[in-house]
């Protein structure tokens, strides 16, 4: 019912609209043709003001109420985002001051030279000297912004530090999954035909020999750790993400790092950062008590895309390594009875090994 | 056929002033004037109306995702009346959702502002502004006509099928466009858009090079390059563009349905779809597809885009009553965007694991077309300067063009510049950046070209208030329903998410989703009342009483006020200046078809 009364009151509106529109045209008949188009000139002439006043006014308050909802507002978390910050300035500081000048040129001439039968308009087809001046002048600019940019690329684009923490990250149809190394610091060799995710190989770790695809096993994959939805991060040490994905592409996406790569099915890439706050530092800074890092999907993957969200903790080195001590390399979920805890009851002495190597661990 | 064959053919053919009585030589029913018609102002005016019905779905879709996005939590009843299982209990389902954000996109870059644009004001412009009877082909202008409606019944078929429409995204990347497993909006509702859009690219191609052929050869005389409006000149570019780029998109097209259809891996490798388990594909490149994709995809921007620029640039000039500023700077920096424009495809692709120093390459090459971009603008403003205006509906939306192309222009130069690409890549504030420098700018631009050349399409005037009301709304509410995106950009919040409630880092914009979403419903109903004002004058309009209502220099208002078929009744006329004599030696306007006088200061 409300439906109908609001359809109702839009088609009356409008009605209302066109009949006032109508009528103003017979009215401007009446009054003369001339007389009518002076009169409408003169109203947007002066509308083009109103509208840059009421526009640069709108800018401000959108800025009042919106910046402090906005990264900006607070320090990047990781080195690199504080220089993408620091571009951002500038970039935002030139395109700014080019806006307001051009925005008022733009309707401050429109609203001056509005026709008036006195004046005389200045034939001026061209001039070198200008043409010259926003040609070299832009050039020049962009020149600079280019030089900074490219500066910022090549770092944020190169070998990540020797000494980076290397996380495998795999993006999948709606989820995140994360692989450490473990011990030996070497990933496991993968292939996506062994995918098995009812035997607890969501990734295709090669751990068994496999005649059908001539496959060996790699010892390297037996203490991987694989976790599903939260990565841990070390504040202060460079992070490194190894990208892949097991179905369509989708895209790493780390707002609060100002970071992002793509997850390509078949063709890995890297990407690197240095956090520079632990979650709860960020908590603190942001005064948002439910503060977390979030990894969002940035590319079209299907119609879950909008709920493929990971999560980044990150903690200092000490509190790392106390979670790390806790985490079971994903082969022991394969396969139970490999693992050491499992076989305590069956031969004591291979659990005191297992004890002493979680010890030694820590 | 050169133009005097054309002449001579037509010579005696064409009834003129009278729009009701036939030429003696062909017989005009009713299906050879308005359906088959090989009129190229009637091809331009079915491309128009064509263009507005997607317009109108297309525009319809973005308020019913728009919905979604402001009232996450309301249920709309009619919804399911109108869109079924898609929005049980009044609420779009995401599936629903992403087929129309996805359908929103390709139908309004391709079917509005190509077809709808350049395809209408191409066929009505070049013949009337070069001087010619028609197009250098009318039986092909007219093929690609009826190839772009084709194409629109299969993409609207594509809505009504059990699977639903595509629903990956208007670019389309596989491997989720090549796999119905990954999502079911790639089953059959992407077969479907893959053929719409194949046959979408056979109308261009038939379309682009009947344009260029005209205009390089069927100009009158006393014509040159260099007299040409620069309308002219930017459509030429647009269709050098198109003929160039848009065969790259139709082979990344034919591979991608050799992948759905013929086992082929050309973009798939290495793929585990956790419902039917590993594909067979090995060795295919998904990123393969999105350099044939954004080959032809960056190019769109500026086919959709240069239209405008030129319609504007003749708008402005006519009604400031001076010449357009640096006349050839705009030529040159029209041919530098053009050139560029093929150059700078890997912009959107810097965050695909692309080389770094190829990607340096492309920042380099993205923010020079900065540099012909500014000349445009400056030299916009520079007419307007000392000049005399009058505010027809055109020139508000010629105005209104050029201040949103400096504002979607400005961050075009964040977003090149890959350091910060890497930040705001796929964010709201990428929305923010297109929507209005080339989809609300090129509507812009569209709609001053709707209202300045009606009087020549239909012989009688739209209603200027209503062209007020339609201008300032939507101007206002351009800016209301974009500028607060970029901010929304900046907080990092990704686009195409069905719902942002249950993340912590972009949940705290409900309030101004709501608020976009309801000035995106003004803005819509401004839209229909344009329409409305569009129909209702075509029969019922004031009448154009003179030749040349705005006092213009071109060669269409040398045409009877509804011209026939060979749009001049006598010969066509010499042109002897350029387009742009206004207020030169004290004289208003001199037409083009006036000879340069003894007294006559520096001549063009």
């Amino acid at each position: 019912m409300s439906m109908f009364f609001t359809i109702a009151v839009i088609v009356l509106v409008f009605l209302v609209i066109f009949q006032i529109a109508k009528a103003s045209e017979y009215v401007s008949i009446l009054k003369g043709d001339e007389n009518a188009k002076a009169q409408s000139n003169k109203i947007n002439g002066f509308l083009m003001i109103v509208f840059l006043v009421l526009g640069l006014v709108g800018v401000y308050l959108c800025n009042k109420a919106l910046f402090p909802k906005t990264l900006l507002a607070h320090e990047s978390p990781s080195v690199q985002g504080e220089k993408v910050d620091s571009m951002l300035w500038v970039t935002l500081i030139i395109t700014g001051i080019v806006f307001i000048i051009t925005q008022i040129l733009l309707f401050w001439f429109s609203y001056k030279y509005q026709e008036n039968p006195k004046r005389k308009v200045f034939f001026f087809p061209h001039n070198n000297t200008m043409e010259l001046v926003w040609t070299v002048v832009p050039a020049i600019t962009l020149t600079v912004l280019v030089v900074i940019g490219l500066r910022n690329w090549f770092s944020f684009t190169s070998e990540a530090p020797k000494d980076a923490l290397v996380v495998e990250i795999t993006g999948k149809q709606f989820g995140w999954m994360f692989r450490y190394p473990g011990k030996d610091n070497i990933f496991g060799k993968k292939y996506f035909r062994v995918i098995n995710d009812a035997q607890s190989n969501p990734l295709g770790q090669i751990w068994a020999d496999n005649a059908q695809y001539n496959l060996k096993a790699d010892p390297a994959n037996f203490d991987d750790i694989v976790l599903s939805q939260t990565v841990y991060l070390v504040k202060g040490k460079p992070a490194k993400f190894i990208i892949n994905s097991r179905d369509v592409i989708h895209d790493v996406g780390l707002p609060q790092f100002r970071m992002k790569m793509d997850a390509v099915p078949g063709t890995p890439t890297t990407l690197w950062f240095t956090p520079k706050f632990t979650t709860k530092e960020m908590k603190e800074k942001t005064g948002n008590p439910d503060f977390v890092y979030e990894i969002s999907c940035d590319q079209m993957c299907g119609n879950g895309h909008y709920s493929m969200k990971g999560v980044i903790e990150v903690v200092t080195q000490e509190e790392y390594d106390l979670w790390m001590a806790k985490q079971k390399p994903n082969y022991y979920a394969a396969f139970p009875d490999k693992d050491p805890a499992n076989q305590k009851p069956v031969t004591p002495a291979a659990g005191a090994d297992s004890t002493k190597t979680l010890a030694a661990a820590k | 056929m050169s133009n005097e064959a054309v002449l001579h053919a037509h010579e005696v053919s064409h009834d003129v002033h009278h729009g009701g009585h036939d030429g003696h030589h062909h017989h005009e029913n009713f299906i050879t004037k308005y359906v088959f018609s090989q009129d190229h102002k009637m091809i331009a005016k079915q491309f128009l109306i064509t263009g507005m019905v997607w317009a109108v779905l297309g525009g319809l879709m973005s308020v019913l995702f728009r919905l979604q996005l402001g009232y996450p939590e309301a249920s709309f009843p009619w919804l399911e009346d109108i869109l079924g299982k898609w929005a049980k209990g009044g609420h779009i389902s995401a599936e629903a959702y992403y087929a129309l954000v996805t359908t929103h996109g390709t139908v309004l870059v391709f079917f509005v502002l190509t077809a709808g644009l350049s395809g209408t004001f191409s066929n009505f412009l070049i013949p009337l502004q070069v001087g010619a009877r028609d197009m250098a082909s009318p039986l092909m202008n007219m093929l690609s006509y009826w190839f772009f409606f084709l194409a629109s019944i299969v993409m609207l078929s594509s809505m009504f099928v059990e699977t639903g429409p595509f629903s990956g995204g208007w670019t389309a990347y596989p491997p989720l466009s090549a796999l119905g497993d990954a999502s079911p909006g790639s089953k059959t509702g992407m077969d479907l858009w893959l053929i719409a859009m194949a046959l979408f690219v056979v109308s261009q191609l038939l379309a682009g090079l009947n344009y260029i052929a005209t205009i390089l050869n069927m100009r009158t005389k006393g014509m040159s390059m260099t007299r040409l409006p620069l309308t002219i000149w930017a459509l030429f570019f647009t269709a050098v563009l198109g003929v160039l780029s848009f065969p790259v998109l139709f082979s990344g097209f034919i591979l991608l349905i050799f992948d759905r259809n013929f086992g082929t891996s050309f973009y798939l490798s290495d793929i585990f779809i956790s419902s039917v388990g590993a594909l067979p594909n090995e060795g295919g490149s998904a990123i393969l597809y999105q350099h044939l994709f954004w080959f032809l995809g960056h190019p769109e921007v500026y086919i959709i885009l240069l239209p405008a620029m030129g319609m504007v640039s003749e708008i402005l000039s006519t009604n400031s009553r001076k010449p357009i500023f640096g006349y050839m700077a705009m030529i040159g920096s029209l041919f530098a965007i053009a050139i560029l424009a093929f150059l700078v495809w890997a912009h959107h692709m810097f965050v695909t694991g692309l080389n770094p120093f190829l990607g340096s390459i492309f920042v380099l090459l993205t923010l020079l077309i900065a540099v012909p971009s500014a000349i445009k603008v400056f030299n916009w403003l520079t007419t307007l300067w000392r000049g005399n205006i009058r505010f027809t509906p055109g020139m508000l939306f010629a105005i209104g063009f050029v201040s949103l192309f400096i504002s979607g222009g400005l961050t075009g130069i964040w977003l090149g510049n890959s350091a910060l690409d890497i930040h705001l890549h796929d964010t709201y504030f990428v929305i923010a950046h297109f929507h209005i420098v080339m989809g609300v700018a090129s509507m812009f631009g569209m709609f001053a070209g709707i209202y300045h050349w009606y009087p020549k399409m239909y012989g009688r005037f739209m209603n200027n208030t209503l062209g007020y009301i339609h201008f300032w709304v939507t101007i206002a509410g351009a800016y209301l329903i974009f500028w607060p995106m970029h901010y929304e950009g900046l907080a990092g919040m990704p686009r195409r998410y069905y719902d942002y409630s249950v993340w912590e880092s972009f949940k705290q914009f409900v309030e101004l989703n709501r608020f976009i979403s309801t000035v995106v419903i003004i803005v819509f109903a401004v839209q229909l009342l344009f329409l409305a004002n569009f129909f209702y004058s075509i029969w019922k309009g004031r009448k154009v009483t003179t030749q040349n209502p705005w006092e213009s220099t071109t060669l269409e208002w040398t045409t009877p006020i509804r011209p026939g078929h060979g749009n001049w009744p006598g010969e066509i006329p010499e042109v002897h200046r350029w387009a742009y004599d206004y207020g030169k030696d004290g004289k208003s306007f001199i037409p083009q078809t006036t000879p340069v006088g003894d007294d006559e200061s520096e001549h063009h």
